[in-house]
């Protein structure tokens, strides 16, 4: 599969307070809460994000607590990819959880700037930074993981090896 | 090669005679908890695992306590979905506001609900307060709790581990919060990003139990899978009398492999505060005195146990609070506030000028029960203060122990305990 989108470009630890308040979590509505996705960051972002649009940020993107509202409220604004130094362990495990595809690739995350349009293809890994030409490869999945996002998610996946 | 703590408990959950650093494997597991802002998600996924009942309705836990007593009506829509799951599936173990509850990582070691050597899932990210028990007990999101709930098992990657070497003893004003403080310093919000904090050391005998909690509590603020402690006798001794299941000891191989060691002296520690915005960002008390303050918070999963209230009632009894800053003390769960009721800390707190909360996580992720306006500051004895946390995104938080709370709530402005009490 195949992506493209123009580039929302943060910085190192972005932690999930900043990605979805806890002001606004008496709700499990993803849709409700991508209204205020990244609203503590990036105040624009969920007024100005488009389907398909992709985040890249530093190392530990998704630090700090453990809600699935983060990666949701990411996925339900619409975004197509989140490329990263490296995530946070918990929100790492979510996003596969859900289906929200992200990858691990330094070099992209230094290089890409923001509102570069940058395409993804998920079964090569690799990254092309459309606006600078740039080409990058992230880190292949584990077999395991592959299987879990070829499956669309832990449910579905469960169902495989049961 | 040998295996870590962890990784024991783990191959043991995974009916392997050993496991490897990144290795996958599934788990069974012990107990499997969700509060009430994390239940609600997993109990909309829990039909996607085509399971009709739990896999066992005694080793779930769920517990409403982060925006309880319910703060508005869709925080209470909340709860309302969590008590009919608990209901419908016969939940032994859900805990109900002024009956049994607290904040989850108080509450569940004080019922006897994990013992060592468990492996416990949880959809709050500070799920490893547990590991001071000598369980493997990590954070997890609502569609790992749906599958927990549903198949009695998870994957887990195979955590490397980082061994932190604990000597010496406490000097008076130095508790497990600043140990933690100091090793998030030390090694960075990620400097043991998927790994263990695998605790050991002669010093271990001098760190109280509460200490442990503590220390274990914020493993994942230096973004660990998870912190655990050897079981030892005070360990055994807190089981027991909580009533735990029978423990099952497990102990790092001799020729465990470790990623890093890391020493830390206690007796060397200072009070430390961590700046805004991250938990990293370390001074001790001597580089950090003199902030201006408008708020205090006292309690927590973090610091909110018995002992805490105790050395801030030591420290606030026959002081006042400084008239413009607003103390809010919270027991972490309904029995922490009877005992603090029964030892007179309560009424120290109150004539001091602290309002006394119920159990509740409120402030501490900026529910309710003192959110910050633009330009405030607040010292707290939880465990995170990232931007806009505890309220407006211009506000400051600096994470503290109990006595630098204590002491400051009483100066007014980030303040040394030694100095306060002298």
């Amino acid at each position: 599969m195949k992506i493209e989108g123009s580039v929302f470009k943060y910085g190192d630890n972005v932690d999930t307070d900043v990605i979805i308040p806890a002001r606004y979590l008496n709700t499990p509505d993803m849709g409700e809460l991508a209204r205020h996705c990244m609203e503590d960051i990036d105040a624009a972002f969920a007024s100005s994000v488009k389907p398909g649009d992709i985040i890249v940020a530093g190392r530990n993107f998704g630090c700090g607590s453990s809600r699935e509202h983060a990666p949701a409220s990411i996925k339900a604004a619409g975004v197509s990819c989140v490329i990263a130094s490296t995530f946070a362990r918990i929100f790492y495990r979510n996003a596969l959880n859900i289906g929200l595809p992200i990858l691990e690739c330094p070099e992209a995350a230094e290089a890409i700037a923001k509102g570069d349009r940058v395409s993804v293809d998920f079964d090569t890994g690799k990254i092309v930074d459309e606006t600078t030409g740039k080409v990058f490869s992230a880190e292949p999945f584990p077999p395991f993981m592959q299987d879990l996002i070829r499956a669309g998610g832990l449910a579905a996946y469960m169902k495989t090896i049961e | 090669m040998g295996m870590t703590m962890t990784q024991k408990i783990l191959a043991r959950h995974a009916a392997k005679s050993e496991v490897h650093a990144g290795e996958l494997i599934l788990a069974n597991l012990d107990l499997v908890l969700g509060n009430d802002i994390t239940t609600p998600v997993a109990v909309g996924e829990f039909p996607k695992f085509s399971r009709k009942c739990v896999f066992d309705k005694d080793k779930i836990a769920l517990v409403p306590d982060h925006f309880t007593p319910n703060k508005d009506i869709k925080a209470a829509a909340q709860c309302a979905t969590m008590r009919n799951f608990a209901n419908e599936q016969h939940i032994t173990n859900y805990f109900e506001v002024g009956h049994d509850c607290g904040v989850e990582h108080a509450l569940l070691p004080e019922t006897g609900l994990v013992t060592a050597g468990d492996c416990v899932i949880g959809a709050d990210s500070h799920t490893c307060t547990y590991g001071a028990l000598g369980a493997f007990s990590t954070g997890i999101g609502s569609t790992d709790m749906a599958c927990g709930m549903a198949t009695g098992k998870t994957w887990f990657k195979v955590p490397a581990a980082i061994k932190v070497v604990v000597i010496g003893a406490k000097p008076k004003w130095v508790s497990g919060k600043d140990l933690v403080l100091h090793l998030i310093g030390m090694i960075g919000v990620d400097g043991a990003r998927y790994m263990s904090l695998e605790f050991t050391g002669d010093g271990i005998a001098n760190l109280t139990m509460d200490d442990r909690f503590t220390i274990a509590n914020m493993a994942i603020e230096a973004g660990a899978k998870n912190g655990i402690f050897p079981v030892d006798a005070a360990c055994l001794e807190y089981l027991k009398e909580h009533g735990a299941k029978e423990p099952v000891i497990e102990t790092a191989d001799a020729d465990a492999e470790y990623v890093r060691t890391i020493e830390i002296d206690l007796s060397s520690l200072r009070p430390t505060v961590a700046f805004p915005h991250l938990p990293e960002n370390t001074k001790t008390i001597d580089e950090a005195k003199g902030i201006k303050i408008d708020q205090v918070v006292i309690g927590s999963c973090t610091n909110g146990r018995i002992s805490d209230l105790a050395i801030a009632a030591e420290i606030i009894k026959g002081r006042k609070v400084a008239r413009h800053v607003r103390a809010i003390v919270i027991p972490a769960t309904q029995k922490i506030w009877l005992e603090a009721l029964e030892k007179g800390y309560l009424k120290t707190f109150a004539e001091a000028g602290c309002v006394v909360s119920t159990p509740t996580c409120g402030p501490c992720l900026g529910g309710y029960m003192g959110i910050l306006a633009k330009g405030e500051r607040a010292v707290t004895t939880t465990n995170r203060n990232f931007v806009g946390r505890m309220g407006h995104i211009e506000s400051e938080i600096y994470l503290a122990s109990p006595a630098v709370a204590a002491a400051s709530a009483i100066k007014g402005e980030i303040a040394d305990p030694e100095e306060v009490c002298k």
